[in-house]
């Protein structure tokens, strides 16, 4: 992965000075509130219900198992001893104390870590595929265009105050992985006509309050002049995205007014001007971070071993983890394995500082010290030999990351929630939860097969439920939690946001409804139909009579939840 | 007499900002060192020239420069205005002057201007600042240094670090 060398340890030093000198104005009042909150928001720093969070960076989803070591001291000495991996590569934090974390960025630091831009309205942290370099699918290896990127904005003098926050998400593998189609940019890497990298450009996409599928705004751009036509899309969005409402002030309300034609006719406008300039990346420059990133020393190896095909037969819950947790490489005999964050009664993406430093052990036992945080808030050993799995999963057993649950119902994505957030409008780990224990049986999560469940526990979106198969929306009605269900979301190259099922349901009822949903599946799927097919081919109508039969619907409903509480 | 942070000093600021009335051709323009606002500069730009020596020009974050281009060299100041510090419009428009329109004169921020955002406006093209009220001038000269260099290129340093990178 890539190290840092003199300039990097130089900039995030004085990041960490700087924002040490911020902390001691503010408390000495010559920063008021106001004038503190943007700069620790672009420190990852938020004051949240409880206490302050704060959000560290995982570039592009690697880690080493030095960081994740250090991620446990800072959980042991400054939290209170976990950490919350979010859906876009970065690490949370939820009891430091705000004059802690100078300390904690410094001996981050040390590590090559940071929490640069992991909030405000500014270039956020550079998401991608977390099987970047292994999966067997992959066209080009993004991580060192995902490493030139974060260079480029991190202190991006003329982006540092945007309208509203700004995603970029990277992608290199035919099946997209890095949700492209929903970020505010999103990049897919493929080889043109002559075998050079290029990327497809699209613009405008997001979840969060008006979930958007971003648009295609260059076809084909060569990779060297990734920089300077960002520089364009950003500088039109920076002049002319709304400032007026933050509800409105992301990039796809700017390329829906204008529509994609006349955006894009301004973001060439503006790149005619800088094309061709001091940014346009050089091969050097490509040769340089790429090298960061050069294959582990495999070991030459069958791509199917005896041991391991015996160990599958003769252990049916080694199979099903097998089945659930271990992914293909692009190496034989090698694959890539997930350590679930989903246990039961767990907080979906929540790990505790022993289990950090566990999966480093791992990590350098089996993966050549790597590891990655996937976006469903799992992490992954990407380089582990096949006549080893077995071995890995029996420590992972022992670790309780080894639920094998990987892609299914119980794999839920969840984002903090009214427990932690301040912007949540509802919780959502006791949803989580709730569902989690709804269905615990093994056997038949592995018969419903492939299903997304994602949470969110507000209309921010963090937990990604447009997206989900199913997707739970924490709503506030009358100062009570309630709960929309979205069925039909997905990722992937066919990414769309799901559709509402009817009128939203409170607390109590969602494990409920999300039972009688998966009942109308099973009672109309063919063989072999997932439960996207299935939607697909039934439409919404069975579910939504499924889960309304005998229930009062909207004004009806709120007042018979009011007359009982 | 305000002050300025100017070439990395302070310094004290001559120029005043002429704030635009109902009616930009009847109103009065006293013998100063001014600040136009961009209408009754595009108004009344000749009798502008023949009178001042000196001739400054206010601009608001939403100023579209290209009717500007033709008049850049009458400009001895050009203000930028920051109503808000989280206004980040002013950043474009100040490299557009600078490399773009490749305007020479003093490009100055004004308005909701920090101590934090010193840094990233020094590098946009901007080399003076009126300070908001209450801004601790000394202090914030330390804001120039923040960072000891820089990943991407700007106005200060076209050239972006990997360009320039030793091993």
């Amino acid at each position: 992965m890539y190290r840092y060398d003199n300039y990097d340890f130089a900039l995030v030093r004085a990041r960490v000075a700087q924002f040490r000198d911020q902390v001691a104005r503010w408390q000495s009042g010559l920063l008021s509130d106001d004038e503190f909150r943007p700069l620790r928001l672009q420190n990852g720093l938020y004051v949240q219900r409880h206490a302050p969070m704060l959000r560290i960076a995982v570039p592009y989803a690697m880690l080493s198992s030095a960081q994740l070591r250090a991620l446990a001291h800072v959980a042991r000495t400054w939290d209170r001893g976990y950490g919350h991996f979010t859906t876009r590569h970065n690490i949370q934090f939820n009891w430091p104390r705000i004059e802690d974390c100078p300390d904690i960025l410094e001996y981050l630091a040390q590590v090559e870590m940071h929490a640069i831009q992991t909030s405000g309205n500014c270039i956020r942290n550079i998401t991608t595929d977390p099987f970047a370099g292994v999966a067997p699918d992959e066209i080009i290896d993004p991580r060192p265009l995902a490493e030139i990127l974060r260079q480029w904005s991190t202190f991006h003098p003329e982006f540092a105050f945007l309208p509203r926050k700004f995603k970029i998400a990277i992608s290199g593998t035919r099946e997209d992985r890095a949700l492209t189609w929903f970020h505010d940019v999103g990049l897919q890497l493929n080889l043109d006509a002559t075998g050079e990298p290029c990327f497809r450009v699209i613009v405008g996409g997001g979840l969060g309050r008006t979930p958007i599928r971003g648009e295609v705004v260059r076809e084909s751009l060569p990779w060297q002049h990734i920089l300077t036509y960002l520089e364009a899309i950003l500088r039109v969005y920076n002049l002319h995205g709304r400032r007026d409402n933050a509800y409105k002030a992301r990039i796809k309300i700017l390329v829906q007014a204008l529509g994609i034609e006349e955006f894009a006719r301004q973001v060439e406008a503006e790149w005619a001007h800088l094309k061709d300039g001091p940014a346009t990346l050089t091969q050097a420059e490509y040769d340089r971070v790429q090298a960061h990133f050069s294959s582990p020393a495999y070991r030459q190896l069958p791509a199917e071993q005896a041991d391991f095909v015996a160990r599958k037969a003769a252990d049916p819950a080694f199979a099903r983890w097998v089945a659930r947790c271990v992914h293909g490489h692009k190496m034989p005999g090698y694959a890539a394995v997930t350590l679930s964050l989903k246990a039961p009664g767990q907080a979906p993406g929540d790990i505790s500082a022993a289990q950090m430093e566990a999966v480093a052990d791992l990590a350098d036992a089996f993966s050549f010290g790597e590891a990655r945080s996937s976006h469903e808030q799992n992490l992954i050993l990407a380089d582990v030999e096949q006549g080893r799995l077995y071995e890995l999963w029996q420590a992972a057993k022992r670790l309780g990351l080894a639920t094998p649950s990987v892609g299914l119902l119980t794999d839920m994505i969840c984002c903090p929630g009214g427990d932690f957030c301040d912007l949540a409008n509802a919780k959502s780990i006791p949803i989580a939860n709730a569902i989690q224990a709804r269905f615990q049986d093994l056997d038949y999560l592995f018969d419903l097969g492939e299903l997304e469940l994602n949470i969110s526990g507000c209309m921010n979106a963090c937990g990604h439920h447009h997206v989900g198969h199913i997707g739970i929306l924490g709503v506030d009605k009358n100062d009570a939690e309630f709960y929309q269900i979205t069925l039909g979301g997905r990722q992937g190259n066919q990414a769309r946001t799901g559709k509402v099922i009817g009128p939203a349901f409170a607390a109590a009822e969602v494990a409920d409804a999300v039972e009688q949903i998966i009942g109308v599946y099973v009672a109309h799927r063919h063989p072999d139909e997932t439960f996207l097919d299935t939607f697909d081919r039934i439409g919404i109508e069975p579910f939504k009579n499924k889960v309304y039969e005998h229930r009062a619907h909207g004004r009806a409903k709120t007042a018979a939840t009011e007359q009982s509480a | 007499m305000s002050i300025l942070i100017k070439h990395q000093s302070i310094v004290p600021d001559t120029w005043q900002r002429l704030e635009a009335d109902e009616d930009p051709n009847r109103q009065p323009l006293p013998e100063a060192d001014l600040l136009f606002p961009q209408a009754i500069w595009q108004a009344r730009k000749n009798e502008i020239i023949s009178r001042y020596k000196r001739i400054g020009l206010w601009l608001e974050p939403d100023a579209d420069l290209a009717p500007l281009a033709a008049d850049l060299d009458y400009f001895q100041v050009i203000a930028i205005h920051f109503p808000k510090f989280v206004d980040g419009r002013g950043y474009s428009l100040a490299r557009l002057l600078r490399e773009r329109y490749h305007f020479a004169g003093e490009l100055r921020a004004v308005g909701d201007v920090l101590h934090d955002q010193l840094f990233f406006m020094r590098r946009v093209g901007f080399d003076a600042w009126a300070l908001k009220a209450g801004q601790d001038a000394e202090r914030a000269l330390h804001a120039f240094t923040t960072f000891p260099t820089s990943y991407q290129g700007a106005v200060d340093d076209p050239t972006p670090l990997f360009r320039r990178r030793n091993p």
